[in-house]
C-alpha cells in the first residue's frame, strides 16, 4: 500500500500531513483512466441531457425566444417556490426531449436509447442505422452543453458540469477507509474496495498497453467494456442487468453504494442508530411486589453499569464507601475521574484505602447502579413513546430484569423469553428528564386517546372479580391477611355480617382503598348477554356503583380496572386524584388481588370445558340439522334452483350460504355448551371478566372448532376435486371442506387436524407479512412527521415554520388530557355537581 | 406554458357538492392581517394549486389567499387558509 494514502500502522508518520495514525485523516490518490467510463450513478442524468440537447451543437432543443422566457420565469420561481421551479424544469426538459429537430442548427435528432446499465445507442430511423455512443462521444457531447441551457434544465453549472458524470480520472480513497485485516495465520485479507481497485488498475493498464501497441479496435473495445464493468461495480455492486462482482468464495463484494444503503448501511446502521455504552439487555420476568415505577436489576448488571457522581461535602463519605468496595463488590465503583481529568481504573488500584482518602470535592466517581437511580427501560419494537419509560432501580439477586405486570401492556411484553434493554442516563439533565417526564407513572394515560394504558391484566382481573363477588365472605383473619399483603395498616370497617360470625365482603375491602369522596358508576365487563345491566337496578351485580368512596354495587373486572379501557374506575381515579395517588393505588390494591387468588387457588382444568352427555347430544343434533341444510343447499345448487346472491356467481353464492349456515351452527353449538357450564368455572370466569380468553375460545374447547378457512373460503385446494384422499371427489359437504366437528376437549380426527393446520398456517403467514408491511409504513410516517411541532399559537408547524395545521387537531386539545373523543365529559360533571341519575 | 382551459360547467357545480367546503378569496387587507397573525410569509401557508378544480371554479389566481370554512369531527367548524400557487 502506498504510504502517501495515509498512516495506517501505529508509530508510522504520514509523509503527507506528518501526523501519526491517530491524527492522520488519510489522503486520496487517483487513477488516470486510459479511456473515460460512464459513472453508473448518473446514467439517468446523462440519458436525460443527451436527449434534451442537440447532438450537433449541444444546445437545449428549445426555440431561443422561448428559452429566454423560460429562464426569466424560472428565476422568479426559484426565489419563491423552489419546489415549483424543480417541477418547471422537469416540464421544460420533457418539451426539449420531444423535439425531433434542433431549433438552433436545424439538425435532425436521432432517437437515443439507454441499454441498461451504461450503454447508450443512437437510432437513425430513416437510414435504419444504429450507432453505439462510447463514453468519449458522450463526454464530448456533454461538454458542448452551454451553462445557460443547463440552468433551464435545473443543473447548477458552477457545482456540477455534466461532463463530470463521465470519469477520466478515478479517485482512490485512503487506506483508512478500506483497511486490510490480519488473520491469525499471518495472511493479510484486503477490503472489498481494495480488491475492486486492483481489478480497475489491472484492466486499465492492459487497456493502456493495447492502445500504445496499436491493437485492433475489437480488443480495445472489449477491454474498455471490462473497465466500465469494474468501475460500475466498484461504485454499485447491485446494478440491475449486471452480474455482481464476486469474491473468490462466491460472496458478492460490498462496494461503495452497499456501504451506505439499507438498514445495516452507514446511515441507518451507524449514524441514525448506533450501539451505545451504559446499556444492558437480558430476559425479563415478572415481580408483582415491585412498584410499577421500579425495575429489578441483577447485581451483575448493577456492577457493570455506572453513574458518574460528582463528589461534594454531602456525599463524600458514601462515595468513599463505594470506592472501598471496589469494582467487585456491590455497591462499589469502577472508575474515579480526578479534577485534572485523569481516569483511575479501580480494577488496577492495589490500595483502595489511600485512594478513598485522597478523594476530594470536585472528583467524579463512576459508582455502581444502586436502588433509587433512574434508568430508561425499553422493549422493541419501539412503536410509541411508552416503549421507553423511566424506571427506578431496585437491585435484586438473579439474572433477569424484573418488572411489574401492570406495565406489560405499554411495552407489549410477556415472559415467554422476551428480552428488554436498559439505558443509564449519564448527565444530570438526562436524569431529571427521565425522572420527571419519562417515569412510568407519567405514562399511565396514553397520549394516543387519553385512556389508561397501565392497569390490570389477567390474574389481577380474575382476582378482583373473585374478591368482589357477592359470595366472597371473609373472616377477620382473612381480611387482615389481605390488607397486610397490600401493605395497608388500617382497622377494617364494620363487618357486613355480624351474626352468627363477623364476616366482611370483598367490596368493603376494596372501598378501603378508594378516596372518601370518589363517585363512579359504569357497567362491568360481565354485563353482557343474560347478565346485562344498564343501571343500578341490577340483579346480576354487573353494574358498578361507587358513592363517597364506597363500592356499593357490582363486581370489579376488566372494564373497571383493566388496561386500555375507556372511562374506567381507574381512569377517573387517575384524572381526579392524580398520578401519584393512582400509582400507589395500583401498587397496593393489585397485590391484594393476587393474594386472594393465592389463598383460594385459581387454575384452569380439563373439567372446566367438559360438557355432559345431554348437552353433547343436543349440540350434535344442532350440528346435524345444519349439515342437513348444507346438504339441501348443495342439492339446490346441483339442480340449479339455488338463489344467486346479487353480484356473485352461482358457486360463490353456494359458498357464502354454506359459510353462513355453518357459522351459525358453531355459534349455536357454542351457546348450548357454554350455557351449560358452571358459572363459577374458572375458564368461564376468565372469559366473562375479560381476564383471558373469550367465548369463542370456550366454544372451541368445549363444543366445536367450527369451519376452518383459508382466505375467507372453505378449504378446497389439494387434489383434483378434493382436499384429501379421504374424501370422495367433488364432495361439497361440511366435513370434506374443513368443518371441524370435534372440540379441543374431544380431540381432532386426522382429517380435521389437517384442516385446522391449514387454517392456522394462514394466521402465521398473515402476522409475519402484516408486521413487516406495517413496520415500513410506520417508518415512512415517522420520517414524514418527526419534525412537526405545536407552536405557542396552537398551530402545527414544520421545521421551516410553515403551517401544517391551523389549530392542532382542529380543536387544540391534548388527547392525553381529554376523555375519549371529547374535550370534557359533561355527564360526569353534572353528576358530580347536582347528583347522579337525574 | 400551461394553457388555461375554459372553465366548464362542472367547475361551478362542484361548489354545490356537500363534500366541498366553502372557499372564499380573501381581500388584500385581510390577507395581510392573516399573515401578520401567524407571523409568516405567504408561501408558508399550505398551498392550493391554481389548477385545483375549486380554485378554478372560484377564479383564484396565483398569489391569492383562499379561506376555507369546513366542518371537522373534532373542532366543529374550522377556518383554514390556502395560498394559491401556479400550476
Ligand atoms: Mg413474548
Ligand atoms: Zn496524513
Ligand atoms: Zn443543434
Amino acid at each position: 500500500m502506498d504510504p502517501k494514502l495515509g498512516a495506517i500502522e501505529p508509530g508510522q508518520t504520514c509523509p503527507i500531513c506528518g501526523n501519526s495514525i491517530r491524527a492522520c485523516p488519510g489522503h486520496f490518490g487517483h487513477i488516470e483512466l486510459a479511456l473515460p467510463v460512464v459513472n453508473v450513478l448518473f446514467v439517468k442524468n446523462i440519458y436525460e441531457l443527451l436527449r434534451a440537447t442537440c447532438n450537433k451543437c449541444g444546445r437545449i432543443k428549445i426555440a431561443p425566444q422561448d428559452a429566454e422566457r423560460y429562464i426569466r420565469y424560472l428565476k422568479r420561481l426559484k426565489d419563491r417556490y423552489p419546489y415549483l421551479a424543480r417541477r418547471f424544469s422537469e416540464y421544460v426538459k420533457k418539451q426539449a426531449i420531444k423535439a425531433s429537430k434542433c431549433p438552433h442548427c436545424g439538425a435532425e435528432q436521432p432517437k437515443i436509447k439507454l441499454e441498461k446499465p451504461t450503454t447508450f445507442v443512437e437510432y437513425y430511423e430513416e437510414r435504419k442505422a444504429m450507432i453505439r455512443l462510447n463514453p468519449l462521444i458522450i463526454r464530448s457531447r456533454l461538454e458542448r452543453i452551454p451553462n445557460e441551457d443547463l440552468e433551464i434544465l435545473g443543473y447548477d453549472s458552477k457545482d456540477s458540469r455534466p461532463e463530470w458524470m463521465v470519469f477520466t480520472v478515478l479517485p482512490v480513497p485512503p487506506t483508512s477507509i478500506r483497511p486490510s485485516i490480519l488473520i491469525e495465520t499471518g495472511i493479510r485479507s484486503e477490503d472489498d474496495l481494495t480488491h475492486k481497485l486492483v481489478d480497475i488498475i489491472r484492466t486499465n493498464e492492459r487497456l493502456r498497453e493495447h492502445i500504445v501497441s496499436g491493437a485492433p479496435q475489437i480488443i480495445i473495445d472489449d477491454l474498455w467494456e471490462l473497465l466500465q464493468y469494474h468501475v460500475t461495480t466498484y461504485l454499485d455492486n447491485e446494478v440491475p442487468g449486471l452480474p455482481p462482482a464476486k469474491h473468490r468464495s462466491g460472496r458478492p463484494l460490498k462496494t461503495l453504494v452497499q456501504r451506505l444503503k439499507g438498514k445495516e448501511g452507514r446511515f441507518r446502521g451507524n449514524l441514525s442508530g448506533k450501539r451505545v455504552d451504559y446499556s444492558a439487555r437480558t430476559v425479563i420476568s415478572p415481580d408483582p411486589y415491585l412498584s410499577i415505577n421500579e425495575v429489578g436489576i441483577p447485581i451483575d448488571v448493577a456492577k457493570t453499569l455506572t453513574v458518574p457522581e460528582r463528589v461534594t461535602d454531602l456525599n463524600i463519605d458514601e462515595l468513599r464507601r463505594h470506592i472501598l468496595n471496589g469494582p467487585e463488590k456491590w455497591p462499589g465503583a469502577n472508575y474515579i475521574v480526578t479534577q485534572d481529568g485523569r481516569r483511575i481504573d479501580l480494577r488496577y488500584v492495589k490500595d483502595r484505602k489511600s485512594i478513598a482518602e485522597s478523594l476530594a470535592p470536585g472528583y467524579i466517581v463512576e459508582r455502581h447502579l444502586k436502588d433509587g437511580d433512574i434508568v430508561i427501560f425499553n422493549r422493541q419494537p419501539s412503536l410509541h413513546r411508552m416503549s421507553m419509560m423511566g424506571h427506578v432501580v431496585k437491585v435484586l439477586p438473579g439474572r433477569t430484569f424484573r418488572l411489574h405486570l401492570a406495565v406489560c401492556p405499554p411495552y407489549n411484553a410477556d415472559f415467554d423469553g422476551d428480552e428488554m434493554n436498559l439505558h443509564v442516563p449519564q448527565t444530570e439533565e438526562a436524569r431529571a428528564e427521565a425522572r420527571y417526564l419519562l417515569k412510568v407513572q407519567y405514562n399511565i394515560l396514553t397520549p394516543r386517546y387519553g385512556g389508561i394504558i397501565i392497569g390490570g391484566i389477567q390474574d389481577y382481573i380474575s382476582g378482583a372479580y373473585m374478591l368482589t363477588i357477592k359470595s366472597t365472605l371473609l373472616t377477620r383473619e382473612e381480611v387482615m391477611e389481605l390488607l397486610a399483603s397490600s401493605g395497608i395498616v388500617k382497622e377494617p370497617l364494620e363487618p357486613a355480617i355480624l351474626s352468627p360470625k363477623r364476616l366482611w365482603i370483598g367490596k368493603q375491602i376494596v372501598s378501603m382503598f378508594l378516596p372518601e369522596d370518589f363517585d363512579y358508576q359504569g357497567r362491568a365487563n360481565i354485563s353482557s348477554g343474560p347478565l346485562k345491566c344498564e343501571d343500578i337496578e341490577c340483579f346480576w351485580d354487573s353494574f358498578v356503583l361507587v358513592r363517597k368512596g364506597k363500592l356499593l354495587l357490582g363486581v370489579i373486572d376488566k372494564k373497571i380496572i383493566g388496561a386500555e379501557q375507556q372511562e374506567s374506575l381507574l381512569y377517573w381515579l387517575a384524572k381526579e386524584y392524580g398520578i401519584e395517588f393512582t400509582t400507589k393505588f395500583i401498587d397496593h390494591i393489585f397485590r391484594m388481588f393476587i393474594k386472594i387468588l393465592e389463598k383460594r387457588g385459581f387454575t384452569l382444568k380439563l373439567d372446566d370445558v367438559a360438557i355432559d352427555m345431554a348437552t353433547k347430544s343436543n349440540m350434535y343434533s344442532l350440528l346435524n340439522e345444519s349439515f342437513k341444510r348444507v346438504e339441501e343447499l348443495v342439492q339446490k345448487y346441483v339442480e340449479g334452483t339455488l338463489e344467486v346472491v346479487p353480484g356473485r356467481s352461482l358457486e360463490e353464492s353456494l359458498e357464502i350460504k354454506i359459510l353462513e349456515v355453518l357459522a351459525e351452527a358453531r355459534d349455536r353449538a357454542g351457546e348450548e355448551a357454554v350455557s351449560n357450564l358452571n358459572p363459577f368455572n374458572h375458564a368461564f370466569i376468565m372469559a366473562r371478566t375479560g381476564a383471558r380468553g373469550n367465548v369463542l375460545n370456550l366454544t372451541q374447547m368445549a363444543a366445536t372448532l367450527g369451519q376452518m378457512t383459508v382466505r375467507g373460503e372453505r378449504i378446497w385446494r389439494g387434489y383434483m376435486g378434493r382436499t384429501l384422499p379421504h374424501f370422495k371427489k367433488n364432495d361439497l359437504g361440511p366435513i370434506a371442506r374443513g368443518f371441524v366437528v370435534n372440540s379441543f376437549f374431544n380431540g381432532l380426527s386426522v382429517t380435521e387436524m389437517f384442516m385446522h393446520a391449514a387454517g392456522g398456517r394462514e394466521g402465521l403467514v398473515d402476522t409475519a407479512v402484516r408486521t413487516s408491511q406495517s413496520g415500513y409504513m410506520q417508518r415512512r410516517l415517522i420520517n414524514a412527521l418527526q419534525d412537526l411541532y405545536v407552536e405557542y399559537d396552537y398551530t402545527v408547524r414544520d421545521s421551516t415554520g410553515s403551517i401544517i395545521q391551523f389549530i392542532y387537531g382542529e380543536d387544540g386539545a391534548d388527547p392525553s388530557k381529554t376523555p375519549y373523543t371529547t374535550i370534557i365529559n359533561v355527564d360526569r360533571i353534572v353528576g358530580k355537581v347536582i347528583g347522579w341519575g337525574r | 406554458m400551461v394553457s388555461k382551459k375554459k372553465s366548464s360547467s362542472i367547475d361551478v357545480k362542484i361548489l354545490e357538492h356537500e363534500l366541498v367546503p366553502k372557499h372564499v378569496i380573501v381581500d388584500i387587507d385581510e390577507g395581510i392581517k392573516i399573515l401578520k397573525q401567524y407571523g409568516i410569509k405567504p408561501e408558508q401557508l399550505p398551498w392550493l394549486r391554481a389548477s385545483d378544480p375549486v380554485a378554478r371554479a372560484i377564479g383564484a389566481k396565483p398569489g391569492d389567499i383562499v379561506k376555507i370554512v369546513r366542518k371537522s369531527p373534532t373542532g366543529g367548524e374550522v377556518i383554514v387558509y390556502r395560498y394559491v400557487v401556479p400550476g
